[in-house]
């Protein structure tokens, strides 16, 4: 069988941008901090010379490109997953470089805000693998999240405790997650309808009760107390990733824990068997006595009670308090990082990871400044993923019978 | 274990799938149950293992009346079924649809796969399969997954097998090893409900027959009887299973395919160097497993294959390179193996359905309009013409019946002026009627004088339609023989193996 072409078109055309930076590439050095206060060692700071590394950078790109070539084309195998990787973080590293020509590129906060934004479309992703793997298409990410922060702001305002706001953000993302569970498979209304009109319907309620009710007493109704960050020690203090994975807030440490359980959940046990066998094959999983209905709506409402969790991460544990449509379209990416992730939770994670790094750098050079357009960086991420899924990634299948309801005979 | 059903009752709607049904399968004999496709066979089998609710009547397990609500249920009390169309999850492997449903575990909650793995070996040991716990089962041959359904239904420890037609996917000697295995089951006491059209396949295990016409149980049969006797309690009037028809009077080779090859689309070749020809007033049938280039075969004739190579020539013209329209023009006939995919637009009346070939002309179009009239006309005489049975020529074609769907199709495709037939399984699961009359047009489009080519997966219709047999495997062709040619020597061709 022949393979295909497209993993060396699209890594030849992205080398071509990989060329461009390298021949534009303004002189001087860009400095790489990578050490923070807390480290058990201080490492020291780099000045790489921009037009250096770009090209050690593009030389990598064509050694990766080639490779691609080599295995395509003469191997007639597919592109290893290593020359993926070397490319893409070449071409990376060589745009963080020019970015942030002449500047400071603080190596930790760059990492730390990448995965602060990661933080919801990583629990949004979960969401979406348990409800799609069991079988129902959930669009309905971006309703979980934004009812999850809604509720948890209030109810840990009204409570003054952050774990009662938790609470409530796990039960609304379930809540959201029931309504769509029910007209999916009670009612077998198309589920990206159902999905569309729950982010809708939610965006709605949640803007008229922060404009009729929260608007006229803010500091009861939305001034919930927050997240402290917990400094785990030694951990902690390992130097560039100690920082940025364990000085954190209980929520992603949580989200730590979901990940692992959530795959340990789906590819390890009894349950998540039958959840993957009602996803593909929902009438096998009939004959064999598998209760279809019932394992749909437990995966469905696990999943919206996660992005319930995940939502609360905005107002608990960023923000402060509870702003109109503060989810901003990241229930949508959370779906894009799924697909990436191939309906797999841990690959699911990583996919969300990279999305909120491409999300994180157009903070961090609005903060310092860069010369590239703003409305240009506001694209990256975006544009990002459609060249991972649609170049890179290649022909991704889900679960069979996603999206399809299961009616009885 | 013994099993009795006593006045099962199944209605949808007003239809009544069965009617009183009463069967009783004791351990250590294989009963069949035998019936035409509509009969109500699966349904009374649903019935049995716990997919429907009956109506009426009751199931007894060794005289004790027992009550399913599900599937569970029924394979929790000892019976096992192995489905018609494979109930197995593609990407998991072997060990994880045998456990599926009754999952060993450890640790509370955690799938312990080396003790699923270890039981799929020690069933596979038993009955000699060789069939590895860890292969996904998509990947397998179809032979082989029916094995591992085999297996998921013995693994609960069944009393009571059912088996839902289980031959219509296999070869002739995948056909003879699963007998093998009914009969090897049946020595070790286990009680097997046979579910089946095929006569051949009941004469040889049968050891009792239960025969069900339109839900009802129309009476037991002797395992001895005939063919010819089977199949007229089966219809339930007198049948003649052999094809009528007068020795061939071969013309003029006018179709002739010469080296011809075709890709897929991802690249693979599923054509090698065909070449055959028919003559005019000539039935050549295309024997093989279903799979092996008959498809793709029928596909490039009619110009709907994308990369292929070689000659297709009809009367003198190259076919390859023009498409389906130019093709179809030339007075190809054309009936698809999937008639409610490709034969017809289901959601489309009888009347349009007959003229979707010739909807852009004279006489049924003028313009841009449809010529109503004469398409109403048209469409009521062929609807006698061919004895579709419908309530009118605006019913739908997705109302009708597999026969009568069938017959709306050939109606469309021989009211052409044709210079050539290709028909691709074209009784697949139809009813003996059905059979009857769809063999008798073939026939009769042969003696006016066009070449027919059909592509059958049954050895039965192959030689008793046939004038000639070319057996595909592979995408090649083995070999073109006589139909006079001994089953065995057919069934060894299909599996590769030149005569």
């Amino acid at each position: 069988m022949k393979q295909s072409k497209r993993t060396p078109i699209a890594v030849f055309i992205l080398t071509l941008v990989g060329l461009w930076l390298f021949v534009s590439a303004p002189s001087g050095v860009t400095e790489i901090k990578i050490s923070t206060d807390t480290d058990i060692f201080a490492l020291p700071n780099f000045n790489l010379d921009i037009a250096f590394v770009s090209g050690l950078a593009f030389a990598a790109q064509v050694v990766a490109f080639l490779g691609s070539v080599y295995f395509v084309v003469i191997r007639n195998h597919k592109t290893p997953r290593w020359v993926v990787i070397l490319f893409a973080v070449a071409l990376v590293f060589e745009i963080l470089v020019g970015l942030f020509a002449g500047k400071t590129m603080t190596f930790t906060s760059l990492l730390q805000g990448s995965l602060a934004l990661a933080v919801p479309l990583i629990f949004g992703s979960l969401a979406g693998v348990l409800s799609e793997r069991v079988g129902v298409v959930n669009i309905a990410i971006e309703g979980q999240l934004l009812a999850g922060a809604f509720v948890s702001a209030l109810v840990a305002s009204l409570s003054d405790n952050l774990f009662a706001g938790l609470l409530g953000a796990i039960i609304a993302g379930a809540l959201v997650a029931w309504v769509l569970a029910v007209f999916a498979i009670k009612y077998v209304v198309d589920q990206i309808i159902v999905g569309v009109v729950l982010n809708v319907l939610v965006v709605g309620l949640t803007n008229f009760i922060f404009s009729t009710l929260m608007v006229s007493n803010l500091p009861f109704f939305n001034q919930p107390p927050r997240f402290d960050k917990i400094l785990i020690p030694l951990l902690g203090q390992i130097p560039v990733l100690g920082p940025v994975l364990f000085n954190q807030t209980l929520i992603v440490y949580l989200m730590y824990v979901v990940v692992a359980a959530v795959y340990i959940a789906l590819f390890k046990t009894r349950w998540g068997l039958r959840v993957r066998a009602v996803g593909e094959y929902p009438k096998a999983a009939d004959t064999v006595g598998i209760n279809v209905f019932r394992t749909r709506y437990v995966s469905v409402i696990i999943g919206g009670a996660l992005a319930g969790l995940g939502g609360s991460f905005f107002t608990l544990g960023q923000v402060g308090a509870f702003g109109k449509e503060m989810t901003n379209g990241a229930g949508y990416i959370a779906l894009a990082a799924l697909i990436f992730g191939r309906w797999n939770p841990i690959y699911a994670a990583f996919a969300a990871l990279l999305f909120g790094f491409a999300e994180n750098l157009q903070y961090g050079l609005a903060i310092i400044g860069s010369s590239v357009p703003s409305e240009f960086l506001l694209m990256l991420p975006y544009a990002l993923t459609v060249v991972a899924v649609a170049g890179l990634v290649g022909k991704v299948t889900g679960p069979a019978a996603s999206g399809k309801a299961y009616i009885k005979s | 274990m013994k099993l009795e059903l006593r006045g099962i009752t199944k209605r949808f709607g007003a239809m009544v799938a069965n009617d009183n049904v009463n069967l009783i399968a004791l351990p250590g004999e294989i009963h069949c149950l035998l019936g035409e496709n509509g009969a109500g066979k699966s349904t009374l089998m649903n019935v049995l293992y716990g997919l429907y609710q009956s109506d009426g009547g009751e199931i007894l397990l060794d005289d004790k009346v027992v009550k399913f609500s599900g599937p569970g249920d029924a394979m929790a009390a000892g019976i096992g079924m192995v489905h018609q169309h494979f109930m197995l999850i593609p990407v998991f492997t072997v060990a994880e649809n045998v456990i599926l449903g009754h999952e060993p575990t450890k640790f509370g909650g955690l799938l312990d796969l080396e003790a699923a793995r270890a039981k799929v070996r020690e069933v596979s040991a038993k009955f000699g399969f060789e069939i590895d716990p860890d292969a996904i089962v998509g990947d397998l041959p179809v032979g082989v997954q029916q094995r591992v359904e085999i297996i998921k239904a013995l693994i609960g420890d069944a009393k009571v097998l059912i088996f839902d037609e289980p031959t219509a996917v296999l070869t002739p000697q995948e056909t003879d090893e699963l007998m093998a295995i009914m009969k090897q089951l049946r020595a070790a006491g286990t009680a097997i409900v046979f579910i089946t059209h095929k006569l051949r396949e009941v004469q040889e295990v049968a050891d009792k027959i239960t025969v069900i016409r339109l839900g009802k149980v129309v009476g037991e049969a002797d395992p001895k009887s005939t063919a010819n006797e089977l199949a007229s309690m089966m219809v339930g009037r007198a049948v003649d299973l052999d094809v009528e028809k007068a020795p061939a009077k071969p013309g003029q080779p006018t179709f002739k395919v010469e080296g011809l090859s075709a890709w897929s689309h991802a690249g693979t070749k599923v054509l090698d160097d065909i070449s055959f020809e028919i003559h005019e007033g000539e039935i050549l049938v295309i024997a093989g497993v279903q799979g092996n280039g008959q498809t793709e075969l029928t596909e490039a004739i009619i110009g709907m294959h994308g990369k292929t190579a070689g000659s297709i020539q009809l009367d003198g013209r190259e076919l390859i390179g023009k498409n389906v329209k130019q093709v179809l023009d030339l007075g190809v006939g054309f009936v698809p193996e999937d008639r409610t995919e490709d034969g017809l637009v289901a959601e489309f009346t009888i009347a349009e359905n007959l003229m979707l070939d010739r909807s852009d002309r004279k006489p049924f179009a003028k313009g841009l309009n449809i010529q109503i009239e004469f398409l109403k006309k048209f469409a009521s005489e062929k609807l006698k013409q061919f004895d579709i049975r419908a309530q009118g020529i605006e019913s739908k074609a997705s109302q009708l019946s597999g026969g009568n769907q069938q017959k709306v199709v050939l109606a469309r495709e021989l009211s052409r002026e044709l210079r050539l037939l290709v028909a691709s399984q074209p009784t697949r699961g139809l009813d003996v009627g059905s059979i009857e009359f769809v063999h008798e047009q073939i026939v009769a489009t042969r003696d006016s004088g066009i070449p027919v080519l059909i592509v059958a997966t049954e050895l039965d219709e192959a030689t008793q339609l046939g004038d000639r047999i070319a057996v595909m495997y592979k995408g090649m062709i083995v070999g073109i023989v006589p139909s006079s040619t001994p089953r065995a020597t057919l069934g060894q061709m299909m599996a590769g193996i030149s005569a």
